[in-house]
């Protein structure tokens, strides 16, 4: 459970996605969304995999494009705003890919770098340096800069993935499984980070994940998914004070196995 | 079933064919958008600087091995047949015709298919499949302009440095040959080569070099950008963008020389 009190704008709706749709072929992996988040609040969608949670959030970031429905993210429909509107969009989404997908030809500090030259001409190079240096240090690895992607383990890959998100201090964050293939004390370290990350840059986020530990942790709202619906959602112990058999499989197979 | 739920297209004529045209459709578009990137700010001249690099600098080394060899061989294998009609002073000539026509572009070309093609395809499909791809896409950065654009214009600007190397590096070869069989001196050595040569020559091989250079760039880019099925794909991508750079390569090969025979 959370040790802040979130401040949350329940009057300020910073995605809102309305009967979405999504087909790969004959694959219909969304089938009819409704989801909103508001500002500064963290929603959890739970489900197993192959559901579309990730397709959601790729949707949401502008990598994959609906079929029919609409997402409105900061005020922009996504699927409607030319290439520079979503580039300018895309410096207040952040997106933690499940790897971390990290540049391996780069180092640490350069993959943070990267998109901050990138995306602000004529920054300083000393400027670029403390940035990097606050933003390591707030995910707790400083002392990596001079690490290449290859010598870092699984938590702390994700952990500089979320890093090169935040570095753009972006207002809302999408993580894909970040606790994904983590050991029991890494994933209460990242869901130690997604709340702090919430708190020091008041950031809304989706968290996409089937892992319960990781959603009670870290969610305000949590929203579960099955077969490209969602079927619940409320907070935690209103979406698992069921006595609904999918619901229950699932928060038995978390936690009681 | 649910109204709202896209149903997937039928093949207009089967599902092969209709492939082919899509990816002939796909490809097209993906060269215009290389040209139209290419003229779009930011110019990534770094990008392009460190990628000339990593194509023409590090290719030296085989292309200085291969180009050397194959005028030195050339010659050897020449040297019997032209003896027998006393023509051995034909050889520079001979040789210098053959290298830079066909030999330097052609050889040049199919290590640069082998070596670059293949490093192209591996390096953009693993990009791909472990999402830094969409990663930069993600962080408001363009990737195509920085990972193929720049590709492109690399190979298009190095191998054709790399062509007029391996013709100088070939040409030496046979120097040293003909030097140590006939004691030919450098300068007329050169004299003889080069009596031949036309302009058109140069022209020609400048013409394939680029196209070469460019074909290596498209579709090495094109198979790793698009690369599909993991890490399975990235060796599919590797393995395709030679096999199809090297195919190409043999038929602009054709093309190029017809073209350059009607005007000659």
């Amino acid at each position: 459970m959370k040790s802040f009190t979130p401040e949350i704008n329940m009057s300020e709706k910073v995605i809102d996605i309305h009967d979405l749709y999504k087909s790969f072929g004959s694959n219909h992996v969304l089938r009819g969304i409704d989801i909103n988040v508001h500002k500064g609040e963290n929603v959890v969608v739970l489900g197993r995999s192959g559901t579309g949670k990730s397709v959601l959030i790729k949707i949401i970031a502008g990598l994959l494009t609906p079929d029919s429905g609409t997402v409105n993210v900061l005020g922009s429909e996504v699927d409607k705003l030319s290439n520079a509107d979503l580039r300018e969009l895309r410096l207040k989404v952040g997106f933690c890919f499940q790897n971390g997908a990290l540049y391996d030809s780069m180092t640490v500090g350069e993959n943070l770098a990267f998109p901050l030259k990138r995306n602000t001409p004529g920054i300083k190079n000393e400027q670029v340096k403390k940035m990097i240096n606050t933003t390591l240090e707030a995910v707790g690895l400083a002392k990596t800069i001079d690490q290449m992607p290859s010598e870092l383990s699984g938590g702390q890959r994700k952990r500089i993935g979320i890093a090169r998100t935040l570095i753009l201090r972006p207002d809302i964050m999408l993580y894909d499984e970040p606790t994904a293939g983590l050991d029991p004390i890494t994933c209460t370290e990242i869901n130690n980070l997604i709340n702090e990350v919430q708190r020091r840059f008041h950031t809304s986020s989706i968290i996409i994940t089937h892992d319960l530990t990781c959603a009670k942790d870290v969610g305000d709202k949590i929203v579960v998914m099955k077969e490209g619906k969602f079927v619940k959602q409320g907070t935690f112990d209103e979406v698992f004070s069921t006595k609904d058999e999918l619901i229950n499989e699932f928060y038995d197979y978390n936690f009681i196995q | 079933m649910d109204s709202n739920i896209e149903q997937p297209e039928k093949p207009v004529i089967s599902k092969g064919i209709d492939g082919f045209f899509k990816d002939i459709n796909n490809i097209c578009r993906f060269i215009i958008r290389i040209f139209v990137e290419a003229f779009k700010r930011p110019v990534e001249i770094r990008e392009v600087i460190r990628q000339c690099y990593q194509v023409g600098y590090k290719s030296l080394a085989l292309i200085t091995m291969t180009g050397f060899i194959t005028g030195l061989v050339f010659t050897k294998q020449s040297r019997p047949s032209l003896s027998e009609f006393g023509a051995t002073s034909w050889l520079p000539s001979l040789i210098a015709i053959a290298v830079i026509r066909a030999l330097a572009p052609l050889v040049t070309a199919l290590i640069c298919a082998g070596k670059v093609g293949s490093s192209i395809g591996a390096e953009l499909a693993s990009m791909r499949v472990t999402e830094q791809i969409d990663a930069m896409e993600v962080s408001a950065i363009n990737p195509f302009k920085f990972l193929v654009t720049t590709r492109v214009l690399a190979t298009t600007i190095s191998i054709p440095i790399l062509v007029a190397y391996t013709g100088l590096v070939g040409l030496l070869g046979s120097f040293l040959d003909i030097h140590l069989n006939e004691q030919t001196s450098f300068i007329s050595f050169f004299q003889e080569a080069f009596k031949n040569i036309s302009f058109l020559d140069f022209i020609t091989t400048g013409v394939k070099a680029v196209v070469f250079g460019f074909t290596i760039g498209v579709v090495s880019c094109y198979q790793g950008y698009h690369a599909t099925q993991g890490t399975q794909g990235v060796g599919k991508a590797a393995n395709i963008s030679v096999v199809i750079s090297m195919f190409l390569i043999f038929i602009e090969e054709i093309f190029i020389v017809q073209i350059a025979n009607s005007i000659r």
